[in-house]
């Protein structure tokens, strides 16, 4: 069991997205940065859907009331554990009675916290995602609240083995991390301006060459107006080379749409299932983890990709994390043998 | 059918089946999502209509081929599609919804029937004796974008929204009616509240409606709408 001793700015129990009941206007919730989510979970044997804590620009203080196997993955949010810095993307066992708190965000703006056997929360239509705004999901349909108590799901067999590795070396300590990490690769760019891919939207004829071309050529800002629904930026102005009327359709992850008064909103996690805004561009599924990391005052500069390239690139992205996760796996048996 | 598919984003597509909101267009997104339920490829993740238009999220992983997911999957759908015909007008699910009109459940009904020159009771008989359709699900969980509403009861959208809609509040904006299935923010006139609930989270079907239902607004008086509320508990 973990006890939440303070709540963060928003911490909340997120899996990868509730699918199936979009047409009914259920939005798919899930985590944000999804590549992060899936290596902690990856990285403390849990299936990669397993829900994790999303943690916010803030972290929250927890205390553990067991020796829990956790890994910590995405922005850096300065985790601590009794006042000694944890190491981020890697297997670390925690032992009873240990505090884990988070201090200042020096990367990125969001954090996950996977623990193995992952959140004992029950799936509400199929899923563990917290739905903030229908209050339901996650824990108690909330963002987590002081006093709230988690419960810990049954840990696999890889799990066992991870923490049969650390527990070997734990001595004296609180907690102890594993010697190994995964690749860089992984890890989302901390670039000040990054470069992020992005397909055309159906929409993007509409647009006047003048916008069509400061799409791929100017940076725009993420405004204090952005949330986990979606980013509000601020940049050229993209203007309709007229006024068109559009019907609403389907809407995804990374979708950039524009509204009337020209600043591009990029949708994300809980973004609603349809819109009726002109659709200048969609984010490539592979970059949608830098998009997610970005806090607002942040600068991105978006680069053209074609819909080939992107879905390759996706492909070839999910050839890598499954890779990885065999690997973490292979390594375990070694040192368990 | 006449159709074109598009990219969404890499692992989601299109398929528009026209450029208007009307009754033919409504009856081939149906039954191109019925397709898909029917069908159930076990490479597609979900589908979400639109008011013209049917979006497919797949799993490009799931898909065998050497060349592109993409690729394959039209070279896949366009021959299933270009056969699939509505077969005359499918009979709609008809779903009746309970309302009682105006007092304190309905506190723009007067606003709408002055602004069009009526009375609220004939505002109240011209909209439950209206034909409505469901043309799609969106905005909030289990929201009906409804078509079918006279203009004699059209009013424009109040100036200064609502900061709190309470669930089942009945409104019209614009050309529009629609019911409010969870308490949220709006900036429609409200004319009655349904004691019916539009969102069940809790079942497999979580929306009371679906695209392509019929919908009939049923007056009820403020002693039934709590009989209705009461048997629900």
């Amino acid at each position: 069991m973990i006890k939440i001793t303070k709540p963060g700015l928003l911490t909340s129990v997120q899996d990868l997205g509730r699918y199936g009941f979009q047409k009914y206007g259920v939005i798919t919730s899930g985590v944000m940065d999804t590549t992060a989510h899936r290596i902690a979970n990856s990285l403390v044997g849990n299936a990669e859907n397993e829900a994790t804590l999303e943690l916010t620009l803030l972290g929250p203080d927890m205390e553990f009331r067991e020796d829990t196997l956790i890994s910590i993955c995405g922005g850096n949010l300065s985790p601590s554990i009794d006042g000694k810095p944890v190491k981020l993307w890697r297997s670390v066992l925690v032992s009873a009675g240990s505090k884990l708190k988070f201090g200042g965000c020096k990367t990125g703006c969001r954090a996950y916290l996977a623990v193995a056997g992952g959140f004992d929360v029950p799936e509400v239509m199929n899923s563990k995602s917290t739905y903030l705004r229908a209050g339901i999901g996650g824990h108690n349909g909330k963002a987590l609240q002081n006093d709230d108590e988690l419960s810990l799901g049954k840990p696999s067999e890889l799990s066992e083995k991870i923490a049969k590795v650390l527990a070997a070396q734990f001595g004296e300590n609180k907690f102890v991390e594993m010697q190994w990490t995964i690749s860089s690769d992984f890890i989302a760019s901390s670039a000040s301006k990054p470069l992020v891919r992005v397909i055309k939207g159906r929409q993007y004829d509409w647009f006047t060459i003048e916008s069509q071309m400061k799409l791929f050529t100017e940076h725009f800002e993420v405004t204090s107006q952005s949330d986990r629904m979606g980013y509000r930026l601020k940049g050229p102005e993209l203007a309709l080379e007229e006024k068109q009327e559009m019907l609403s359709e389907a809407v995804s992850f990374g979708t950039i749409q524009v509204p009337s008064e020209g600043n591009p909103i990029v949708l994300l996690a809980d973004r609603q299932t349809t819109g009726g805004y002109p659709k200048i561009g969609q984010i490539a599924t592979v970059d949608l983890s830098i998009m997610a990391q970005l806090k607002p005052g942040d600068k991105v500069q978006f680069v053209e990709v074609s819909h080939e390239v992107a879905q390759q690139l996706y492909l070839d992205r999910e050839k890598k994390l499954h890779q990885l996760k065999q690997g973490i796996a292979l390594k375990i048996r070694q040192e368990t043998k | 059918m006449k159709y074109t598919i598009e990219p969404l984003g890499d692992n989601s597509m299109i398929i528009e089946l026209g450029q208007d909101m009307s009754h033919e267009i409504q009856q081939k997104v149906k039954k191109v999502s019925s397709f898909f339920e029917e069908n159930r490829f076990d490479w597609v993740i979900e589908t979400v209509p639109g008011f013209t238009t049917v979006a497919v999220f797949y799993d490009p992983l799931k898909i065998k081929t050497k060349t592109l997911p993409y690729d394959e999957v039209c070279a896949f759908l366009e021959p299933l599609l270009e056969k699939l015909e509505v077969d005359g007008d499918a009979e709609p699910r008809v779903v009746e919804i309970p309302v009682c009109y105006g007092g304190e459940f309905g506190p723009d009904l007067e606003e709408v029937a002055n602004h069009n020159g009526l009375t609220v009771d004939e505002v109240i008989d011209i909209h439950s004796n209206g034909e409505y359709t469901v043309y799609m699900i969106g905005f909030a969980p289990g929201f009906p974008y409804i078509g079918g509403m006279s203009e004699r009861i059209a009013a424009p959208r109040r100036s200064n929204p609502r900061l709190k809609i309470p669930a089942g509040s009945v409104g019209i904006a614009g050309k529009q009616t629609g019911v409010y299935p969870i308490e949220t923010p709006g900036g429609w006139q409200l004319i009655g509240k349904t004691p019916q609930k539009l969102f069940t989270p809790d079942g497999d079907t979580p929306s009371l409606l679906q695209a392509g239902d019929q919908i009939k607004f049923v007056p009820i008086s403020e002693e039934e709408f709590q009989k209705i509320e009461e048997d629900a508990k």
